[in-house]
């Protein structure tokens, strides 16, 4: 099998666990849909606040929080996955394999990447029942391939922590990772109306910007403004961590 | 029976205390939740309906701080309850049941050790609020209440974990009622005063126990519900508490018929 064959199979063996284990996908699904539906019922009125300039659905404003937060838990899925994997020695079979580590994670990372494109269906399926106005076919796209990047950059997150402890006990390790990366953002109010504190941390968080990116097709219209920061925050996370997780790759086993 | 209730809480205190990774979900969750929620949505006071003290309205993060307590003392519940599944799955509990014990001793000794694993968690949302500012409106008054409320509730959230391990008798089941705990405090005026809620929210919270649970807790700390609130918040607790402590003890009689 020649590395390129290596990718696809990796992808291929984590979504056959979908098929074979379809409730493992229901935690993933079931938790961001309660988050966007539960906030929705609580805040609901917020959109009456001045900073939201007329946005009379908060659902549609939320609903791009609960893809990331989707793409969050698939991430950290694809993880505890991986330190099950290590547990059962079934990882170290892999790292036996002529295979190079980076094309190893490219696999293990783009299961994850696919994968979160089932909450994102449910999502705005549930979103658009709800009254959420399809966003069209191109702004779709955008948010998709956001929340794509984002698994995938929540996956190697997983991935540095799975190689690291090496047990499935540190799954809360990987959870709130993402949960706190997508939250401390402009998740609930627009970034002029947070507080001084969070509005710091949600410039720096490159999240931030995925989330605009995601949810501009949601509230209003693409602009270029709001969808090059977003890939380019998407990317270079993506980068970074992926840079951390092939290097824990590399270490394991030496 | 009290003998035997309070060795096993002091056991079970000491086994959580000696692993603090299962504490810290409890605290952490809620806490960055407190910190989001108020960091991102303090401007909703000024929305018609809010509740005014003194025609001024509360600060958002002292009239989150109850919320943050409501939640943390659910997801106790579920910690309550795997702690007792793991017993289940491990072969503790067939050990107990063996001991020359009231058996009912051993969902009371659970229930007291939750009580007091309440009063902890609510320590520390009551720290978090005096290094951010919060003002316990009602003083030491106040703040007895607020715990008094709480650990009923507490004992109430680990009576639901409890019967539910009895009844399932492995932890990944209880584990799976984790999303439910959002569920019930998005269906209550926890987060939001009930007001202001979407419907049909506003009406499930109406009859939602965690309602009033929450406003008690939430009367002493901003000043807003008075006495009614603090009773009915009381009322509520203490209802959950006989509840659930009542349906883990005949939860615990099927099992042990069960063999």
């Amino acid at each position: 099998m020649s590395e390129r064959q290596v990718v696809p199979a990796l992808i291929r063996r984590a979504l056959n666990e979908l098929i074979r284990v379809p409730g493992a996908a229901i935690p993933g699904v079931l938790a961001p849909t309660i988050f966007m539906l539960g906030l929705t019922a609580v805040f609901g009125q917020v959109t009456h606040l001045p900073g939201f300039n007329g946005l009379d659905q908060y659902i549609a404003f939320v609903l791009p929080v609960g893809l990331l937060q989707g793409a969050g838990f698939t991430g950290a899925a694809t993880g505890v996955n991986m330190a099950r994997d290590i547990e059962q020695g079934w990882f170290d079979r892999l790292l036996l394999a002529p295979v190079s580590r980076p094309m190893l994670l490219a696999g293990i990372v783009g299961s994850a990447s696919l994968r979160a494109l089932i909450p994102t269906t449910t999502l705005v399926l549930v979103g658009m029942a709800f009254g959420v106005k399809f966003p069209g076919v191109a702004e779709l796209f955008i948010a998709a391939s956001l929340v794509m990047i984002l698994a995938a950059c929540t996956a190697c997150w997983g991935a540095i922590i799975a190689l690291k402890f090496r047990t499935q006990q540190a799954a809360p390790l990987m959870q709130i990772g993402s949960f706190v990366a997508v939250l401390f953002t402009a998740a609930y109010a627009p970034i002029g109306m947070l507080q001084p504190w969070l509005h710091t941390v949600a410039t720096i968080n490159p999240v931030n910007y995925v989330l605009t990116g995601v949810r501009q097709g949601f509230i209003g219209s693409v602009t270029w403004a709001d969808t090059w920061p977003a890939y380019v925050a998407g990317f270079g996370l993506l980068a970074v961590l992926g840079t951390f997780a092939v290097r824990g790759m590399r270490r394991t086993g030496q | 029976m009290t003998g035997a209730s309070l060795a096993l809480a002091r056991r079970a205190l000491l086994v959580t205390l000696r692993r603090p990774q299962f504490l810290a979900p409890l605290l952490i969750f809620p806490t960055l939740l407190l910190a989001v929620n108020t960091g991102g949505l303090s401007q909703a006071t000024a929305l018609p309906g809010f509740p005014t003290i003194d025609g001024q309205p509360p600060v958002f993060f002292d009239f989150q701080l109850a919320a943050a307590m409501s939640q943390s003392l659910l997801l106790g519940g579920v910690g309550t309850g795997i702690a007792v599944a793991l017993e289940l799955e491990m072969g503790f509990f067939e050990r107990l049941v063996a001991a020359p014990i009231p058996r009912v001793s051993i969902v009371f000794g659970r229930l007291l050790a939750a009580a007091v694993i309440a009063c902890l968690q609510l320590t520390w949302f009551v720290l978090l609020g005096v290094i951010f500012g919060a003002g316990i409106y009602d003083g030491i008054p106040g703040l007895l209440i607020v715990y008094g409320i709480g650990a009923l509730a507490g004992i109430g959230f680990a009576g639901i974990g409890v019967t539910l391990a009895l009844r399932a008798g492995n932890a990944s089941t209880v584990q799976g009622f984790f999303p439910l705990v959002f569920v019930i405090l998005f269906l209550s005026s926890a987060f939001f005063p009930e007001a202001l809620l979407s419907s049909p929210a506003d009406v499930i919270a109406h009859y939602n126990p965690l309602s009033y649970v929450a406003n008690g807790m939430r009367a002493p700390i901003i000043g807003y519900g008075g006495t009614k609130a603090v009773l009915e918040g009381f009322a509520a607790a203490f209802g959950l508490a006989v509840l659930f402590a009542a349906t883990a003890t005949h939860a615990l009689r099927g099992r042990l018929r069960a063999g």
